[in-house]
């Protein structure tokens, strides 16, 4: 038996078969010109400080709030079926963080959010919580920093 | 599961009147979800960004990513055209310290002699995933007990329950990859820590064995499933 992770006949299986919540519509929005735009990231790595972090299990539906500088986080997800090699060597193939400040730089994206922010990828079957509460709680965050953009990324 | 969580995160925020982008692994989850606008990204779970150490490669991502902002409808999916696979791994030349000390079980030899590299790999990076359970100063103390559980003894005899012992493993998994990632100035491929870990050190024989014992002592599934990938015997 091969390990589940790198088994990509079983994690297309998986991806094909999982239980997935409904929407009904989507909304669309363009964002100002990218190059004037600002841009937060909000990944479902469970990214951490060390005096914050996640529960175990899949019933902790908070967000943290990672600040720009922040660079001693933790990676809240602790599941043995993932690489953690990867975060382990460089956190912005997870957080790509040092890289939007390059496209500044590039004059590709306007701007990098002061704040980013972190769930946890486990959550409930229904995705309830993230849905009606968390969620829109940290849209609200980002929309009274001005943020236009919002890069997500997972594990 | 994250790619499920990322899609309905960006349903949420387009919602609220925010521009989203996905990067996902996994294809049909956004398709199905009807995610607003998704990179497809056939790499690895844990690397969004493809090449952890390679600036170029992430930035090409990143910038495909943006792209996906210039359509004016959606939802829209695009494939990134470079596949980083677990395949492709070159296994992690990564050294281990010679025996030091006979009277330790090699496992805590191991450890203990690592713990410099441990140290210089958390400086550099200012950061470490260490610390579920147990800190760096504890990983020799906790490998002592693998070796007292892959020998037969009993795991409830030390003070573990079915959390504890988990995020043991997890934090001493952390010591060595993070370390390994500190020795190691080149590239690390998917799934190169892990493997390292495993199949070459003194500690992730120990944790194999201790897991091996615990499963033919018909211990719960619960309590010994988790301290190594699934697949793993």
């Amino acid at each position: 038996m091969s390990v589940f992770g790198k088994d990509r006949e079983a994690f297309c299986k998986f991806s094909e078969s999982m239980a997935l919540p409904e929407f009904h519509g989507c909304s669309f929005n363009s964002p100002k010109p990218l190059p004037d735009a600002k841009v937060a990231i909000v990944t479902t790595a469970a990214l951490h400080r060390e005096d914050g972090g996640f529960e175990l299990g899949d019933s902790d539906y908070h967000y943290e709030s990672l600040p720009c500088d922040a660079r001693d986080l933790k990676l809240g997800h602790h599941s043995v079926n993932f690489d953690r090699g990867g975060f382990a060597a460089d956190i912005n193939v997870v957080y790509p963080i040092d890289r939007l400040y390059e496209l500044v730089e590039g004059g590709v994206i306007g701007e990098v959010a002061q704040q980013h922010y972190s769930f946890a990828g486990n959550q409930s079957d229904g995705v309830t919580e993230i849905r009606l509460d968390s969620g829109p709680q940290c849209a609200q965050e980002m929309l009274n920093e001005d943020v236009d953009v919002v890069l997500l990324t997972g594990t | 599961m994250c790619p499920r969580t990322v899609c309905t995160l960006a349903h949420v925020f387009e919602a609220a009147g925010l521009a989203t982008i996905v990067l996902t692994p996994m294809r049909p989850v956004a398709e199905r979800m009807g995610v607003p606008r998704a990179l497809y990204t056939d790499f690895p779970l844990g690397r969004s960004l493809g090449k952890p150490r390679d600036q170029q490669f992430q930035s090409e991502v990143l910038r495909a990513a943006f792209e996906l902002l210039k359509e004016t409808e959606g939802p829209i999916i695009r494939d990134f055209p470079v596949t980083v696979s677990s395949d492709d791994s070159e296994t992690l030349q990564c050294p281990l310290p010679p025996r030091f000390n006979a009277e330790l079980h090699p496992a805590v030899d191991e450890a203990k002699a690592l713990r410099a590299a441990y140290d210089r790999a958390r400086q550099a990076s200012g950061k470490t995933s260490l610390g579920m359970r147990i800190t760096a100063e504890e990983v020799p103390n906790a490998l002592e007990k693998f070796v007292k559980i892959a020998s037969g003894e009993h795991w409830e005899n030390f003070e573990f329950s079915a959390e504890s012992i988990y995020g043991t493993v997890h934090d001493i998994r952390c010591y060595y990859e993070e370390l390994a990632c500190e020795l190691v100035k080149g590239p690390i491929g998917p799934w190169a820590t892990e493997e390292w870990f495993y199949d070459q050190t003194q500690a992730g024989d120990i944790i194999l064995r201790a897991r091996r014992a615990m499963r033919d002592s018909e211990v719960a599934q619960s309590v010994w499933f988790g301290l190594a990938p699934a697949g793993r015997s």
